[in-house]
């Protein structure tokens, strides 16, 4: 990272609440983001259904996917750390 | 009558049957998920099944470990309450294979149910009105443009593969229809996989009322009276009563005569609903039957003193109605607010969590129909309603005061559930005056329109 010209930090994206984790729009779709994945703010990163209600994970930052921490369909509680990005300014 | 039932569902409705069932000397048997050994349902049962992972793909939904469990228990019926398997033609079909009863309709009612553009022929040519539509897709803008002429503005264009309120764009004049057509069709390919549209009248401000209906194997066909169930947030039922506001007499028995024909032309057994949507005017259409015990059914049992889920299992098990709506003499007036472990406030976001205080309403006119208890951890992975709350006087006054006395008494904390928005409605006077469409509830949600925006 300290090879970079730009500003960059590691920002965690945490759980909302207590959901079901899905990476993909739709099982025989391909995950909305891998690692090294470059992303914009507000790019669905994935899906939590929390009480048959989904609601999109959304990036807080631009940057590049360094760690997708949880499996595709887990059940995930609330504040546990989703994504880590390394958010470029 | 049977000795022993199979409940193949959770939360409130699960409760609701094995209650029906001690009433009438039955052994139950809850079925659960690995995420519900702590429910309700699982302790008030005389015997109980664990079929299955949290997932309700895997639990609720298979079919193989539901008729697993009631043979292992002996069951000789199974009712499946609502949602899940409960308008599954083929585990109805799979119930009488295996030799069980199945408390509903017949498969044959499940499969024509789930084909609406069949079951709205076949009602039609009984002589019910239904909403005009194309029913076929329609292909070309220039077909599109010469079927709404006839039906008139305003139309919606609808996805063959929609549902549930998605895919529709609503279109208030010919200009609209030519600039939304081939968007709808692209849109609908994009979402549904299959780029079919069709073209139904748009009924502006409507009333959403239904009619319970029971038949037995006999041929004898009822109605018990409307529903009326217009105050809804996105296509979801919050508010239901028994009568309805809107109806006169007159118009009371001709819709009731239209729901038992609507019924006796799609040959119904056991208990349904026939759904009407209503125009200002006080025009009505069918829709669809649901072919199914439906979650606001106890505004009907306050109204008409029958146990509806009695009758179900009743019926089901050969015996005949023996009685008609008239006989009833239906008295009062009952509510139901459909209470959510959601945020109002935060666009109705679902919040699980334990139960930490729990302490429910009573005294006179006062009916709550939950699987909560003190304690009690509110999985997330089921369907937010946790408690149907009823209310019931001689007038429609009194039991929206009962009502928010109830909700005012309601304590159910730390969730966030939708108690606060239903304060509102009570209060609010043209709630109170019973005037109101399908829209109704919007006002008090400014934070829809954000949301559709996202």
């Amino acid at each position: 990272m300290s090879n970079q010209s730009s500003a960059t930090k590691r920002v965690e994206v945490r759980a909302p609440m207590s959901g079901i984790f899905y990476r993909k729009p739709a099982p025989d779709q391909p995950p909305y983001v891998e690692v090294g994945d470059m992303v914009g703010k507000k790019q669905v990163l994935a899906l939590l259904e929390t009480m048959k209600v989904f609601q999109k994970i959304k990036s807080p930052v631009s940057g590049k996917i360094l760690e997708v921490v949880q499996e595709n369909e887990v059940p995930v509680k609330d504040d546990d750390v989703l994504f880590v990005i390394d958010a470029q300014s | 009558m049977f000795s022993k039932m199979l409940i193949a569902n959770r939360g409130e409705i699960a409760v609701r049957i094995i209650r029906a069932c001690k009433d009438l000397g039955i052994n139950t048997v809850a079925v659960y998920s690995e995420a519900d050994q702590n429910s309700l349902h699982v302790r008030l049962a005389d015997e109980r099944r664990c079929i299955g992972p949290a997932i309700s793909s895997k639990s609720y939904l298979n079919v193989m470990s539901i008729l697993d469990a009631a043979k292992a228990t002996k069951a000789e019926a199974i009712h499946p309450g609502y949602g899940y398997l409960a308008e599954n033609g083929e585990f109805a079909q799979a119930c009488a294979r295996e030799g069980f009863v199945f408390i509903g309709p017949t498969p044959e009612n499940l499969a024509l149910a789930g084909d609406k553009i069949n079951a709205k022929n076949i009602v039609e040519n009984a002589g019910v009105p239904v909403i005009p539509s194309s029913r076929g897709g329609i292909g070309k803008l220039e077909e599109a443009l010469r079927f709404s002429q006839e039906i008139g503005y305003p139309v919606m264009i609808k996805a063959s593969g929609g549902g549930g309120g998605r895919g529709i764009r609503i279109c208030a004049n010919e200009e609209i229809l030519r600039g939304e057509f081939s968007v709808a069709k692209m849109e609908a390919r994009a979402a549904f996989g299959n780029d079919e549209v069709y073209i139904e009248k748009c009924i502006t401000e409507p009333r959403h009322i239904e009619f319970q209906v029971l038949a037995d194997r006999r041929g004898n066909i009822i109605h018990l009276g409307e529903r009326e169930c217009t105050i809804q947030r996105r296509y979801q039922k919050l508010i239901e009563e028994s009568p309805s506001p809107r109806l006169t007499p007159p118009l009371r028995q001709t819709m009731g005569e239209m729901a038992i024909a609507a019924a006796r032309a799609v040959k119904y057994f056991n208990a349904g609903t026939v759904e009407f949507l209503m125009d200002q005017d006080g025009r009505f259409y069918f829709m669809e039957i649901n072919a199914r015990i439906q979650v606001e059914h106890p505004v009907t049992e306050l109204v008409t003193g029958v146990d509806l889920i009695k009758e179900q299992i009743r019926l089901s098990s050969g015996e005949s109605l023996g009685y008609c709506y008239e006989d009833l003499k239906p008295r009062g007036w009952a509510l139901e607010c459909r209470i959510n472990a959601e945020d109002p406030d935060k666009n109705f976001l679902p919040s699980p969590g334990i139960i930490k205080e729990y302490q429910p309403p009573g005294g006179f006119g006062v009916r709550v129909d939950t699987h909560l208890y003190q304690g009690y951890e509110l999985p997330m992975y089921y369907d937010s309603l946790i408690c149907k709350l009823i209310s019931y006087d001689l007038t429609r006054e009194g039991a929206i005061k009962i009502m928010k006395r109830a909700l005012e008494e309601f304590t159910i904390k730390p969730i966030k559930t939708t108690i606060p928005l239903y304060l509102k409605v009570m209060d609010d006077p043209f709630f109170g005056q019973g005037i109101f469409s399908t829209h109704f509830i919007e006002k008090f949600l400014p934070e829809d329109k954000e949301e559709r925006e996202d």
